[in-house]
């Protein structure tokens, strides 16, 4: 210590100081000494979580405003939020329950809301999906300028879509009301059965979010592969009774059946329709339910993690 | 007694180590190629993907050590490598060979780094905030002083208008006072003060001086020599991503002038 205070001056000392113990240290070890970690390194697992956690305010805001923005330029502002999925659900009952009359299987108050509960249901995972497709590639300025874990934006888009959706169940519980379903307590399964898509869809956003910030022409690409997926996830149609009918093999039944949006689609039904029995679920349903959330959202967080430092280079 | 004239320079906490930097940018697109639909199907269909990709070597071999309570400046001419050395401090691009260390995690401060445009200016203030790590009363207890140094309200209520209503000076300005509101360990600024006025830069200059004195470490990038002479004690050279010099503000501001009146 008393080395230094002989050639210092009061100034320029910062610069020019001649002796320190730390001379002549290689950079690691300097680095070590005064504990500086290699920038843009990757936080372990349970870190990542912790930072994650600490930003759960920053979350929960991000996917209010979001939700908010969405419409802020429409001039009939947040109505949109309940006509959109309105104005859907009209247009697939024009096309499916008129025009190509795939009501036959079932009566017309079973049909409608059976319709509509597939397509609010399926859209949550669908539009979940396409914003978790650009929560890094189309944030990237967000990215760049501020640092959190950047896990956060697929989660909160995924959140957002979760909103969106309660905003659609009160439509539903409008149509199925009017079509003579009343309020029961098997209207409460819906709560565990939304909490499971959301876990699902929260992993199939982070999984869309690495993928798409390496290459953005996925977003271009998803919607094809989302229509098809509705198609197979019996939106607007039994699908396990029209597997039926056409003779299809007992194993493309169960395979189609346990796709993870036609499990969700249909337990949806089994909790809010009367008429709709257990006997339209394929078998091992919950299971299904809790290990396609269990195993894509604990998977689809590992996966997201394990490319943290490189979103928004390049 | 070595305590009374010990100053601020005995006990040196270095808080970035950047050693022998390199850093190559891979740009794709810039092949003079064919560049229809058929001839990117072909190069894919032949596994060539960095076809036409072109390396520049933006950061050649850069070591310094920044140490607490430092304003560090950095002057060059255009495309020297300035804002690509920022880039790799704040782990924003990978280094090719070298290594950069630092002191938790440091925060740039670009021009170009926007926030949410379709959200009001007030949003952007809480949400930046949070993103930041501050905590909601934090960011409630700072909000009035954010937009007060913004000078977004100076003329009018803007803050509550949504951010792509502002126009480039004024965004510049309230991105610069949410990231400045955290007190940070490093801080880089990249011109980010050009934009404002000048009742601005006064701020922002006396702002940085805070942020030293709460003993972090600020890097500038600026082609303004003056407001590198009133906000740093030390100052980098680069000149085709090569240091060319690193010493007292004073004598590397001189020697730049002179090589660039010339």
């Amino acid at each position: 210590m008393s080395t230094v205070s002989e050639t210092t001056h009061d100034s320029a000392v910062a610069l020019t100081v001649p002796s320190s113990p730390d001379d002549g240290l290689p950079a690691a070890e300097l680095a070590r000494k005064y504990g500086l970690a290699v920038s843009g390194a990757r936080p372990s697992l349970a870190e990542y979580a912790r930072q994650l956690w600490e930003r759960r305010h920053f979350i929960v805001a991000f996917s209010r405003a979001k939700l908010t923005a969405q419409y802020s330029q429409a001039k009939l502002g947040q109505v949109w939020q309940v006509a959109t999925p309105l104005l859907n659900a009209v247009v697939y009952y024009f096309i499916f329950g008129v025009m190509m009359d795939q009501k036959r299987s079932l009566p017309t108050n079973t049909y409608i809301p059976f319709l509509v509960t597939g397509v609010f249901v399926f859209t949550f995972t669908q539009s979940s999906a396409m914003a978790g497709v650009r929560a890094i590639a189309g944030n990237l300025g967000l990215v760049r300028a501020l640092h959190f874990p950047r896990a956060a934006l697929p989660i909160s888009f995924a959140l957002q879509q979760l909103q969106q959706l309660l905003y659609s169940m009160v439509v539903l519980a409008l149509v199925l009301v009017a079509c003579g379903h009343m309020p029961s307590m098997a209207w409460l399964m819906i709560v565990p059965v939304l909490a499971l898509q959301f876990l699902f869809n929260t992993g199939l956003a982070l999984i869309l979010a690495r993928a798409g910030s390496k290459t953005p022409d996925l977003a271009q690409l998803l919607p094809f592969l989302l229509r098809t997926w509705m198609y197979a996830s019996g939106v607007m149609y039994s699908l396990v009774d029209n597997l039926k009918r056409t003779h299809a093999s007992q194993w493309v039944i169960d395979l189609l059946g346990a796709n993870p949006a036609a499990v969700y689609i249909d337990l949806m039904r089994y909790a809010l329709i009367d008429d709709y029995g257990a006997k339209h679920l394929p078998p091992h349903v919950w299971l299904l339910a809790v290990g396609w959330a269990v195993v894509i959202g604990v998977g689809g967080f590992v996966y997201f993690w394990k490319a943290e430092e490189k979103y928004g280079r390049g | 007694m070595a305590e009374q004239i010990i100053p601020q320079g005995a006990e040196r906490v270095p808080t970035v180590i950047a050693e022998d930097v390199h850093i190559v940018y891979r740009v794709y697109g810039g092949n003079t190629g064919r560049g229809s639909a058929t001839a990117a199907l072909n190069r894919i269909v032949r596994r060539q993907p960095s076809a036409g990709a072109r390396e520049v070597h933006a950061v050649k071999g850069v070591s310094f050590t920044a140490y607490r309570g430092q304003a560090i400046g950095l002057i060059g001419s255009n495309g020297s490598g300035k804002s690509t050395l920022l880039k790799a401090i704040a782990g924003l691009l990978p280094t090719e060979r070298g290594k950069v260390y630092t002191d938790g995690q440091p925060s740039l401060l670009g021009v170009n780094a926007a926030l949410m445009n379709d959200l009001t200016g007030e949003k952007n203030v809480m949400l930046g905030g949070l993103a930041m790590g501050m905590s909601r009363e934090q960011i409630r207890e700072r909000y009035q002083d954010i937009v007060d140094f913004s000078g977004i309200n100076e003329k009018g209520d803007f803050i509550t208008l949504p951010m792509r209503t502002y126009s480039s000076g004024m965004a510049a300005r309230l991105r610069f006072s949410i990231a400045a509101a955290k007190d940070h360990d490093v801080l880089m600024i990249d011109e980010a003060l050009a934009t404002g006025d000048r009742a601005f830069q006064k701020r922002s200059e006396e702002r940085i001086r805070e942020l030293r004195k709460e003993a972090g470490t600020v890097f500038l990038v600026s082609h303004n020599n003056k407001s590198i002479r009133d906000t740093c004690d030390r100052v980098l050279w680069l000149e085709r991503g090569e240091l060319l010099m690193d010493g007292p503000t004073d004598e590397v501001v001189r020697a730049y002038e002179k090589e660039t009146a010339r």
